[in-house]
C-alpha cells in the first residue's frame, strides 16, 4: 500500500510507521492515502453492512473509486456475540482503478471480541484496529473463545489499537431521548461510523440526509441517529490517539453517471437489458438458491418492465419452464448456483436438442455437494463444459468482475439468442455479493440483438433448416401463421426435424451441433493480453479472478517483471487467437480457485504447451502476495 | 382475441386440421388411439386458431401424442411437461395448452411438477392416461398400480398403495378434476370441452387400457357385462345414480358416502346426493373422485369444477398494474434510478 502524505511530501508509509510518527501531531494534519481497505465487523445484528453500504454511499460522493465485498454468517442468526454470529463488509477504494475489494484491511472496526478474533487474519501488520472497549467483558470473550483479554494479553502488539467506549458513549449522546436501551445499541454502528467518516475527512451530512429519508416516518429515529453519528465523529476529533486524518484523493473517472452495483443486480439487469434490446420479453424461472438468489429476487421486483419471474418448485421446473418460455419466443433464463446446475442438466440437454436460445446463470460456490454455500469457487467450469449425457456443447461464457456481469449477462443474452443455442453464465460469490462502481451505460449504446425469427407463412421454413453462416435454426414461435411443427428431445432429422434414429443422421447431428458452438468464435472478439505479447511468463486465468491478477501483474510489470495476462472471459468456444496467443509464452501459469479444471481444458485442447498451475481450494479469493511469490519463483526457474 | 373472433368465423377448422403427417406408431388396440382421435375433434371446434395450440408432452407411450397432433408442439423429457407447459402459458397466455402424460410421467418422475402446477392453478389442460402400468419401458408398476398387482419389479404382487390421480389433484386444492374411459368416445370429448372451458389447471384422469402390459386393468368399469354396476356418470345439479336399472344411488351419510338402492328402505330420490360440481369445498369431490369398486361405482364425468384465479392472469395483472404505478418504464430509467453520482 503506498500513502501519499501532504505533510512531508510524498514518502511511503506504511500505517504502523505512520502512526508513531504522528502520534504527537495535532488533528490538522491531513494524511494523503493512495488507496484504504476499511474493514467493518460486529455482531451480525450489529447493522454493519448497512454501516459499510452508507460508507461506500461516501465514498462515491467523495469521488473515489471503490469495490466492497459482505462476509455474512452462513447461519441467518447464530448466536449472538459468537465468532460464527459475525458479520462483515470491506471497502477498497482508490484514487486509481481499484480492481478487487482488497486483500488484507487498513483499518478494522470491530464491535465485539468475536468479530476481532474472526477478523485479525483478514488486516495488515500495522493496521488501525478500533474496538468497542465495552463489548470486551469477561463474557464476550467467553462467547468468541477467547481465553484472556486480546487488548491486554500482547496479541494486539504491531497495531495501532484504539479502545473506544463505543457502547456508553451512544448511552450517553441519547441519554435526552429517552430511548430504551435496545433501540440506543442499535444505534451504535452509527457512532463507528461517525468515526470512521472523520478519520477519512468525510461530510457527514449526506448519511444525515439518508436518515431523513429511510426513517422519514419515525423523526426520533432520525434524531436518534443523526446524534449518535456526530457523537462518534466528534469523539474521534479528541482522540490523540489518532493522530491525523486521511484523505483519498477522487479517482480520475471519466465523465459520466455513475453508481453502485452487486454482481447479482448487475447480471439481473444485464438481462433485462438485452430483453429490451432484443425486443423479447424477459422470463425468468429459478429457484432460490445461495449465492444466486438475489438474480431472481432482483427480476421478482421489475414486474414494471414485463418480466416474468416464476419462482418454480425445484431447480429442474426453473430451467424447464425456461425452455417453454423459450419456446413460447421469450428471453428466457434460469439462475442457479453448482448443486442447481447439476439439478439441471438434463434439462440443458433438452435444450440443446431443441436447439432453444436460453440463458443459464451459474453463481458458483464451494463445492461439490452442498460444500461451502457462502464461499466462491471456480469449480463448476467443466461441469458448465461438459457435465450433461451425449455430446451435447453449449456456450460458456464468464463474468471478470461484478459489473461484468452486467456485460456478461447481456452478451450471455444475445449469443443465445442470435445463435439459438444455450448458454452458461459463470459468475461466483465474490462476484454475485461484492459491488463496483458502475458507470451507467445507455441502453441504445449497447449492441443491437437479432433473434433469427421466422415470419408468418415463410414457405421455406422447416424446423431444423440453418443459417449456412451460424448453423442456427430458427425462431418459429407459438401463435404465428403458417409454422405449426413439433420438437422435442429425441433425435431430429436434418432439416426437416422429424424425429429420426438414422445413424449417419445422429452423427451429422452431432457434429451440427458443434460446430454452431465453434462458430460462435466467428463472432467473437480477440483475446487481450495485458503485457508484453512475448514476456517470459503468461499468466492465465478466468472469471472472477480477473480483479486480482490485472492487480498482481500491473504490479510486478511496474518492478520490470516480464510477466504478461490473459484472463479469458469466452470460455466455449475460446477466442480464434488463443493458440497464437499462447505460442508466444515459454512459460504459461494457469491460476483458479479450484483443483485445475481450466488448465485441463487448456491441456485438452492446446496440448502442445506446457501449463503450470496455481489452485487455491479454500473457499477464499486470491491475495497479491501468494500470487506475487508464485510468479517470481517461476520467473526465476 | 380480435384476431381469433375473425379467424373463427371465416374458417370452420375440421379434423384433418389437426392430423400430423407422422405415423402413428402405439400398439393396435392401444387406448390411446382413441383418446387421439377425441382430441382431433375437440380441437376444431374450440373456437380457437390451430396456431394457438400447443400440445406438451414428457416421455412415455402417451408422450408420442404432439407428434401425431398437427399443432405446435414439444416432446419434453420426463416427468416435466407440466414445468414446461407452465412456461409456455405464462409466457404466453393466450395459447391454449395442452399436456399429455401418463401416470408414470405424470404422479412419479413428474410429481412434483404436477401438484405444485395444480396448486397454482395454471391455465393449461392436463390430460393423464391411467393405465396403471409402465407401457414404454415394458411393464413395471407405477404410482398408480393396485396394490398386489404383479408386474415385473413387482413379481410377487405390488406392495405399494397406489395415488388416487382425483385424491391427488384436489389435496394440491385442484379446482378441475375429471374422469373418463378411452372406450367411451362421445364421454371423453365431451370431458376434454368442459376441461378446455374451465379456466385453471384442469386435471382429466382418462381411465386406458394398455393392452400389452396390463390389459383388462379397468375391466370392471369398461366390460359390457360389469360396467354398469361399477360406473356412475355424474352431472353437475343430477343426482348421483347408477346401476342397469338406474336403481342405485350414492347418499351422503353423516361424513361417509354409502350405495343404496332407491325404493328400499323408504329411499327414494331425494334422498340421493345430487352433484354439485361447483362446491368449493373439497370434501365430497374427494369422496366421489375416491370410490372404487367393488363397494362404489367409479365415478366418470367432472368431478371438480371450481372458479379460481389463474396464476397467468394474476401475473399478466401484476404486471399490468406494475407498469402504471411504477416510475421506471424502461432499462435506462433502472439504471439510473436510486443513489447515482455524476462526474463531471
Amino acid at each position: 500500500m503506498v500513502f501519499l502524505v501532504y505533510v512531508c511530501s510524498l514518502k511511503t508509509f506504511n500505517f504502523a510507521k505512520l502512526n508513531k510518527r504522528f502520534m504527537t501531531i495535532k488533528k490538522s494534519k491531513i494524511v494523503g492515502l493512495e488507496q484504504v481497505v476499511v474493514r467493518f465487523a460486529g455482531d451480525s445484528g450489529d447493522g454493519m453492512q448497512l454501516t459499510g453500504s452508507l460508507f461506500s454511499d461516501s465514498t462515491a460522493f467523495a469521488g473515489n473509486d471503490f469495490a466492497t465485498f459482505p462476509d455474512y454468517p452462513a447461519e441467518i442468526r447464530a448466536p449472538q456475540g459468537t465468532v460464527a454470529g459475525v458479520s462483515g463488509f470491506q471497502i477498497h477504494f482508490g484514487r486509481k482503478t481499484v480492481y478487487t475489494s482488497g486483500d488484507l484491511a487498513d483499518v478494522l472496526i470491530a464491535m465485539n471480541p468475536a468479530s476481532l478474533k474472526a477478523n485479525m487474519k483478514w488486516i495488515k501488520k500495522g493496521a488501525i484496529v478500533i474496538v468497542d472497549i465495552d463489548t470486551f467483558t469477561e463474557k464476550g470473550f467467553e462467547k468468541a473463545g477467547y481465553s484472556t483479554d486480546p487488548t491486554l494479553d500482547g496479541s494486539l502488539d504491531g497495531y495501532n489499537l484504539i479502545k473506544a467506549p463505543i457502547s456508553n458513549l451512544t448511552k450517553d449522546a441519547l441519554t435526552s431521548l429517552n430511548l430504551d436501551n435496545k433501540t440506543v445499541l442499535k444505534s451504535k454502528n452509527m457512532f463507528s461510523l461517525g468515526i470512521i467518516m472523520y478519520m477519512f475527512n468525510r461530510e457527514i451530512d449526506l448519511v444525515s440526509k439518508y436518515f431523513e429519508t429511510k426513517f422519514k416516518a419515525n423523526p426520533l429515529v432520525v434524531e436518534a441517529n443523526k446524534m449518535v453519528l456526530a457523537a462518534g465523529f466528534n469523539y474521534a476529533d479528541t482522540l490523540e490517539v489518532l493522530g491525523s486524518t486521511f484523505k483519498v484523493e477522487p479517482a480520475p473517472l471519466a465523465k459520466g453517471i455513475y453508481r453502485n452495483i452487486t454482481g447479482n443486480v448487475a447480471t439481473a439487469w444485464g438481462l433485462m437489458a438485452a430483453s429490451e434490446r432484443s425486443g423479447r420479453e424477459l422470463f425468468l424461472g429459478s429457484y432460490p438458491i445461495t449465492p444466486a438468489t438475489e438474480i431472481l429476487q432482483e427480476l421478482a421486483k421489475h414486474k414494471d418492465l414485463s418480466v416474468k419471474a416464476f419462482q418454480a418448485e425445484d431447480e429442474i421446473a426453473g430451467i424447464v419452464s425456461a425452455i417453454g418460455a423459450s419456446f413460447t419466443g421469450s428471453l428466457a433464463v434460469t439462475t442457479t448456483s453448482g448443486p442447481g446446475l447439476s439439478l439441471k442438466s438434463e434439462a440443458i440437454g433438452l435444450a440443446v436438442m431443441t436447439e432453444l436460445p436460453l440463458v443459464i446463470v451459474d453463481v458458483q460456490r464451494g463445492g461439490p455437494s452442498t460444500g461451502l454455500p457462502t464461499k466462491s469457487e471456480q469449480s463448476d467450469l467443466l461441469q458448465a463444459l461438459f457435465g450433461r449425457n451425449g455430446d451435447a456443447p453449449v456456450i460458456v461464457i464468464a463474468a471478470q468482475s461484478s459489473v461484468d456481469c452486467f456485460y456478461g449477462a447481456f452478451e450471455a443474452a444475445k449469443l443465445s439468442l442470435e445463435h439459438m443455442t444455450p448458454t452458461i453464465l459463470l459468475t461466483d460469490g465474490s462476484l454475485a455479493n461484492g459491488s463496483e462502481v458502475f458507470k451507467i451505460p445507455r441502453v441504445s449504446d449497447l449492441p443491437t440483438i437479432n433473434p433469427p425469427i421466422v415470419q408468418a407463412n415463410d414457405p421455406n421454413y422447416k424446423p431444423y433448416r440453418r443459417d449456412p453462416e451460424k448453423l442456427s435454426r430458427f425462431w418459429a414461435i407459438p401463435g404465428t401463421d403458417g409454422l405449426r411443427h413439433r420438437i422435442g428431445g429425441l433425435e431430429k432429422e436434418d432439416g426437416s426435424g422429424n424425429v429420426s434414429h438414422d445413424p449417419m443422421n445422429h452423427q451429422r447431428m452431432t457434429l451440427l451441433r458443434e460446430e454452431k458452438v465453434m462458430r460462435v468464435a466467428n463472432y467473437l472478439p480477440d483475446q487481450i493480453i495485458y503485457g508484453d505479447e512475448n514476456a517470459e511468463l503468461l499468466v492465465v486465468s478466468w472469471g472472477g479472478t480477473y480483479g486480482v491478477m490485472r492487480t498482481v501483474v500491473e504490479k510486478m510489470q511496474k518492478q520490470g517483471k516480464s510477466v504478461s495476462l490473459a484472463h479469458f472471459r469466452y470460455i466455449m468456444p475460446l477466442p480464434k487467437n488463443t493458440e497464437k496467443v499462447l505460442s508466444n509464452f515459454k512459460k504459461i501459469v494457469v491460476c483458479e480457485i479450484n483443483n485445475g479444471q481450466f488448465v485441463k481444458y487448456m491441456r485438452m485442447s492446446f496440448p502442445q504447451f506446457k501449463y503450470e498451475q496455481y489452485n487455491k481450494i479454500q473457499g477464499l479469493p486470491f491475495m497479491v502476495a501468494e500470487l506475487e511469490e508464485k510468479f517470481n519463483a517461476l520467473l526465476k526457474h | 382475441m380480435e384476431n381469433q373472433i375473425i379467424e373463427t368465423q371465416r374458417i370452420q377448422l375440421t379434423k384433418e386440421d389437426f392430423s400430423s403427417d407422422q405415423m402413428v406408431k402405439w400398439c393396435p388396440g392401444c387406448g390411446d388411439h382413441a383418446i387421439l382421435h377425441s382430441v382431433e375433434n375437440v380441437f376444431p371446434n374450440l373456437g380457437i386458431r390451430k396456431e394457438d395450440f400447443v400440445v406438451v408432452s414428457g416421455i412415455g407411450c402417451s408422450s408420442r401424442f404432439p407428434y401425431y397432433m398437427n399443432t405446435y408442439g414439444f416432446h419434453s423429457i420426463h416427468g416435466r411437461a407440466a414445468a414446461l407447459s407452465t412456461g409456455i402459458k405464462v409466457a404466453n397466455p393466450k395459447l391454449s395448452v395442452w399436456m399429455i402424460t401418463g401416470d408414470g410421467d405424470c404422479t412419479a418422475i413428474g410429481g412434483n411438477h404436477f401438484i405444485h402446477t395444480v396448486r397454482r392453478n395454471v391455465d393449461i389442460n392436463i390430460l393423464l392416461f391411467n393405465n396403471k402400468i409402465y407401457g414404454l419401458t415394458k411393464g413395471q408398476f407405477s404410482p398408480t398400480t393396485p396394490k398386489g398387482t404383479k408386474t415385473k419389479t413387482s413379481p410377487q404382487g405390488s406392495f405399494e398403495r397406489p395415488f388416487n390421480p382425483g385424491e391427488l389433484v384436489i389435496g394440491a386444492q385442484g379446482n378441475f378434476f375429471a374422469r373418463t374411459l378411452d372406450t367411451n368416445p362421445k364421454h371423453m370429448t365431451a370431458t376434454f370441452i368442459e376441461a378446455e372451458k374451465h379456466r385453471g389447471t384442469s386435471v382429466v384422469e382418462v381411465l386406458q387400457n394398455c393392452v400389452i402390459f396390463s390389459n383388462k386393468a379397468h375391466e370392471l368399469i369398461t366390460s359390457r357385462e360389469t360396467k354398469d354396476e361399477n360406473q356412475m356418470m355424474i352431472e353437475h345439479g343430477k343426482p348421483l345414480i347408477f346401476g342397469s336399472n338406474k336403481d342405485k344411488g350414492i347418499r351422503l351419510n353423516g361424513t361417509n358416502l354409502e350405495v343404496v338402492k332407491i325404493g328400499e328402505n323408504g329411499i327414494t330420490e331425494k334422498d340421493i346426493l345430487v352433484h354439485d360440481q361447483h362446491e368449493s369445498d373439497p370434501g365430497v369431490h374427494v369422496m366421489i373422485s375416491r370410490m372404487m369398486p367393488p363397494e362404489f361405482p367409479v365415478a366418470l364425468g367432472v368431478i371438480r369444477a371450481v372458479n379460481f384465479e389463474t396464476y397467468d392472469h394474476e401475473m399478466d395483472t401484476t404486471i399490468a398494474h406494475e407498469k402504471i404505478v411504477s416510475k421506471i418504464k424502461n432499462v435506462d430509467d433502472l439504471l439510473n434510478s436510486g443513489g447515482t453520482w455524476t462526474i463531471e
